[in-house]
């Protein structure tokens, strides 16, 4: 089938099967792979993008539904030349180790912040909840969106 | 993981949708949210020939107020359910249910109507609509018929819908500002209940409470009810809370464990009412 999703601001209209899933079509079809994939069973949010602005976990998404839809991926936030918020309150906080979690956790905090723009500690907690880090102990992840949020917020 | 190959078709309507159903017969699926079925295909435990993707369908996702019922459409997204005003006010305990699914993202995606369908025994709506009296509307090639949520679930997750039938609408009693509580216990933060309780004040002094967890179905916990109706007091009355419970018995949690879980959980809901 014809799918055309839009990503990054970008139109792409590729031929795929149904059952081919969204974090593929942007891995594998368009070569961004700053989106990751973890654990493959909705659970450890490496795979969070944004669809139409709402996070959402792409390895449990199909490209068919995200037809007509537009897609942001880590890639859309910001590069080398200019971070977004949340991506430099990472770097300003070492938010990260391995980074393998990082994509997520970014797209995940920048959909909190466009929600709530000055969270709580426990809001952060809560809204970062679907995304699971293996390396940081989640308090330098909680940091860097505090700065985020003091520093310009969700773009 | 990657699901089977399936012809994927996208509903422009209710009717269409009902018609894909009725010409595919048991090869079909509905795919609403995709957070139960979209994991459970890449396991490749179902493998539906035929997908009926209903997720277009705006007129299924709404909440509105019907006299004495509140109403709400099975598109209707977990999320939408935490932040709905008609929602807060008169059933504030399906948003204080749809709060405490998963995390946020799943919450995104994730449809009432396909939390229901999908029957799983801990669903925490379920518990919400069983204790709020909820009727559950559905439609087939024969017209609409109601179905009470007491009747609704029929087995692990299995359900009264009939492979030819939509569930089209969901009716809850609305309880404005009455007493509320929703009890969950699960073992990290994004897991499922091992147990779990909702529980609605009435006016009249009967009090629902609903329990997720502990059985083969989301059940009413029936003898707590009558003990309660009966002016037993809310302590005494919640050590009857896994009375002709039959819970799961395996690596999650023991039987005993999940009964003694229903007691507890069922005293703290009943002291916060
Ligand atoms: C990581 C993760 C954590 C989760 N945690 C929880 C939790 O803590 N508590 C909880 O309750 N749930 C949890 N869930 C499940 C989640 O709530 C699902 O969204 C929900 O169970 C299914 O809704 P859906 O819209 O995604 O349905 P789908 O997956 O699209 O469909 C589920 C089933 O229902 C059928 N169906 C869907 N809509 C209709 C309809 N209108 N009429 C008839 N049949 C229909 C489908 O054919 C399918 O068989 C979790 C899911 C994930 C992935
Ligand atoms: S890869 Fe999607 S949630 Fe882990
Ligand atoms: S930085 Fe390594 S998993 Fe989070």
């Amino acid at each position: 089938m014809r799918v055309e999703i839009t990503v990054n601001g970008r139109p792409h209209e590729r031929e795929v099967e149904p059952r081919l899933l969204l974090v593929h079509f942007l891995r594998d079809l368009l070569s961004l792979t700053g989106t990751h994939v973890g654990c493959d069973t909705t659970s450890c949010g490496a795979c969070t993008v944004l669809l139409d602005g709402v996070a959402v976990k792409s390895c449990t998404v199909l490209a068919a539904q995200a037809d007509g839809c537009e897609v942001t991926t880590v890639e859309g936030l910001g590069g080398p030349d200019g971070l977004s918020p949340v991506q430099e309150g990472f770097r300003q906080c070492h938010g990260l180790q391995c980074g393998y979690c990082t994509p997520g956790m970014v797209m995940a905090a920048t959909a909190l912040l466009a929600e709530r723009p000055d969270p709580s500690e426990q809001e952060i907690r809560d809204g970062l909840k679907g995304n699971m880090c293996r390396c940081t102990g989640y308090q330098m992840i909680v940091e860097s969106v505090q700065w985020a949020a003091a520093n310009g917020g969700a773009r | 993981m990657i699901p089977a190959g399936f012809t994927y078709v996208r509903a422009g309507s209710v009717e269409q949708a009902l018609a894909e159903l009725a010409w595919h017969g048991r090869d079909v699926r509905l795919l609403a949210g995709g957070h139960s079925l979209l994991p459970a295909m890449k396991l490749r435990r179902v493998e539906p020939g035929v997908l009926v993707d209903i997720g277009r369908l705006r007129e299924l996702a709404y909440v509105r107020l019907d006299g004495e019922q509140v109403v709400v459409g099975p598109l209707t997204t977990h999320r939408t359910l935490e932040r709905d005003p008609l929602v807060a006010e008169h059933v504030p305990l399906l948003a204080a249910a749809a709060r405490r699914i998963g995390d946020p993202q799943v919450r995104n995606r994730g449809t009432i109507g396909g939390s229901l369908a999908h029957a799983d025994p801990a669903a925490d709506l379920a518990a919400a609509v069983l204790a709020l009296d909820g009727v559950l509307v559905a439609r087939g090639p024969s017209g609409v018929r109601d179905i009470p949520a007491a009747e609704f679930f029929t087995g692990v997750r299995t359900s009264a819908l009939a492979a030819d039938e939509l569930l089209v609408e969901i009716r809850l009693r609305a309880a404005t500002g009455l007493g509320y509580a929703f009890e969950k216990f699960s073992r990290r933060a994004l897991d499922w209940a091992v147990v779990g309780v909702a529980a609605q004040a009435r006016p009249e002094g009967r009090t629902a409470v609903a329990l997720i967890g502990m059985g083969q179905t989301p059940l009413r916990a029936g003898e707590v009810e009558e003990a309660l109706a009966a002016g037993v007091p809310a302590a005494e009355a919640s050590a009857l809370a896994a009375r002709g419970c039959a819970p799961a018995d395996n690596a999650v949690a023991s039987a005993a464990y999940r009964s003694h879980l229903a007691e507890v959980l069922v005293g703290r809901a009943l002291a916060a009412l």
